[in-house]
């Protein structure tokens, strides 16, 4: 297949048929581990982002095209099983449907699975994988025993383009899939999110109870700062917004550089989704709100007060 | 309508957790059944109870204090109650744990054979969701994973799940492994006679041998992945907190500013 020395196999996400952010992540983060070669699969890419995986480091951007086959947890596990013989680490985006896939892929390979991680680093040539679990009140490091497969969240690694482009080679993977019991019978395209996918975005403002249902000031601080908008569980049970904001332990975990929680309490199950992200700013009207335990700098007082405020500054301090 | 829960005793979420020697501290006084099973279980009584017939088994795999999972269940109105309880058990992994679920499952569906497993969508304290794929790949059951619906009639099962980019619907024959989001329904509350009849109820316990399970294949020395190092983060330094008088906005900006945030 590869004549890479020591190919760390990066599986390509898409996004509308685009690459998406967290894949040119994983693929900067295996530049540092060894040679990225590139796994897609569906329908072949197209120049564009064959290009897009060399400048990331990819030598080799292996497809299998399965199609919407790739959709059957069980029949994408043995696309990524032919296209990764020769790797000892894969490194795939932690969603909710590639830790299926993998679950599948390290059932028929015997590979020892890390999810949710932040990092991946080879320790006297083992794979050692750190996340922070319990709501990110702890730092865990864990070794993998032979072949590896870690899940990397969103925002971990800074993307950079590689120095010396890889050639993005492409390889064709031919693959035998199996049978599932399952059938898919239908497939509802969801409108995306507006911007940035939530998971994915550097920054985060999310509201909550205390917004009483009006989201212009939390989505016109989310335009200004270029994130998206996030809600907890009150605001999407009230139907204020729709499920794919909500940001908590059962929504979207999101892990950005700048998550402001407005009118949010901060219930174990939203910390939970949000934890982990660097810095974290809360606008409450109740100083005992949970939040302000875990953020790095909160205001007490109205979000409808603050948060008009806060946009003018800004905005004065980007005009001078 | 044969249906057997899965469920998981986890620690309260509001409790202290930690780590010791690798693997979590955990007392039976601060923990319970992972609130995401209580959908599975609500999930499989609703079920029983439109079909008119039929039977839920809890199903749990841990030490000692794993039972109040199972009792947890038998509250909410499960008829049957299995914990599998051995030394051996402890320090596996999704692999292992699947296994041991595995087997107790075989060994309850060769007496008489079940429909269905219902598994919540990952449990609260772990969260990587793997371990209902794990189930069906282990069993070779159908594999219905994070259904936010679920229809069961004619030998098949029918769910829907919310990707981020598409809602798919997939159907297969039972026997299959569900797994249910907390969009699926309203868990009941226990009521005070199933209360006390839990308390009564038995529970049924087994070993690895009582499974015909290999200790040697289970357990932290067949776990694919070992825990090196773990320590608490350290809390957030330097965090300022400043009460609105007029001038809040602006702080915020300042700070956001100051950060290189804005």
């Amino acid at each position: 297949m590869s004549t890479a020395d020591n190919p760390i196999a990066v599986l390509v996400e898409l996004r509308d048929g685009a690459v998406a952010r967290p894949t040119l992540e994983a693929l900067t983060l295996a530049r540092s581990l060894g040679t990225p070669v590139a796994v897609w699969l569906g329908t072949e890419p197209d120049a564009d982002a064959v290009a897009q995986l060399g400048e990331f480091g990819a030598a080799e951007v292996r497809v299998a095209a399965i199609g919407a086959e790739a959709r059957y947890p069980a029949k994408a596990a043995a696309a990524i099983a032919a296209a990764t013989e020769d790797s000892s680490l894969l490194l795939v985006v932690s969603t909710f449907l590639n830790k299926e896939i993998v679950t599948r892929l390290a059932v028929t390979t015997g590979a020892g699975v890390v999810v949710d991680a932040a990092g991946v680093e080879f320790v006297d040539g083992e794979v050692e994988a750190f996340q922070t679990v319990f709501a990110a009140t702890w730092n865990v490091r864990t070794r993998i025993a032979g072949k590896a497969i870690v899940g990397v969240r969103p925002n971990t690694t800074t993307a950079s383009a590689a120095e010396v482009p890889g050639a993005a080679s492409i390889v064709p993977i031919s693959v035998q899939l199996p049978a599932t019991r399952e059938t898919i019978t239908a497939v509802e395209p969801v409108a995306p999110i507006e911007g940035v996918p939530l998971a994915e975005a550097p920054v985060v403002v999310s509201g909550g109870r205390g917004t009483g249902g009006d989201y212009a000031l939390v989505t016109e601080l989310a335009e200004l700062l270029g994130g998206a908008v996030g809600a907890s569980r009150d605001a999407t049970d009230e139907g204020w917004i729709s499920h794919e904001h909500m940001v908590g332990q059962t929504g979207t975990t999101v892990t950005p550089a700048l998550y402001v929680a407005c009118g949010i309490s901060g219930a174990v199950h939203h910390r939970g989704g949000m934890q982990a992200s660097g810095t974290i700013v809360a606008i409450n009207m109740d100083p005992d709100a949970p939040i302000f335990e875990i953020c790095d700098f909160g205001v007490v007082g109205s979000l409808f007060d603050v948060l008009p405020q806060a946009i003018e500054a800004v905005k004065a301090h980007r005009a001078n | 309508m044969r249906i057997l829960v899965t469920v998981k005793f986890t620690p309260d979420l509001q409790s202290q957790r930690s780590f010791t020697d690798g693997t979590v501290t955990r007392t039976a006084d601060d923990g319970s059944m992972n609130e995401l099973d209580e959908n599975a279980v609500e999930a499989a009584l609703q079920l029983v109870e439109a079909a008119g017939e039929g039977e839920v088994y809890a199903l749990t795999v841990g030490g000692a204090d794993a039972v109040a999972a199972v009792r947890k269940a038998l509250q909410l109105g499960a008829n049957h109650a299995i914990h599998v309880n051995d030394d051996a058990v402890a320090g596996s992994d999704v692999f292992g744990t699947a296994a041991v679920l595995a087997a107790a499952i075989r060994k309850v569906h060769d007496e008489n054979p079940l429909d269905l497993v219902i598994t919540g969508m990952a449990a609260l304290d772990g969260l990587t969701s793997m371990l209902p794929t794990a189930l069906a790949a282990e069993l070779d059951w159908s594999q219905l994973t994070l259904a936010s619906s679920l229809e069961v009639g004619d030998g098949s099962a029918t769910i829907v799940r919310h990707l981020p980019d598409a809602h798919e619907t997939v159907t297969a024959p039972l026997p299959a492994v569900v797994s249910v989001t907390d969009e699926l329904n309203k868990p009941r509350y226990p009521n005070f006679k199933l209360i006390m009849a839990a308390r009564k109820a038995e529970v049924v316990q087994w070993s690895l041998a009582d499974l015909g399970v290999d200790a040697a294949t289970v357990g932290a020395g067949a776990s694919r992945t070992t825990v090196v190092d773990a320590s608490p983060r350290p809390p957030r330094a330097d965090q300022q907190i400043v009460t609105d008088t007029g001038e809040g906005g602006n702080a915020l900006a300042a700070f956001l500013i100051e950060k290189g945030l804005a």
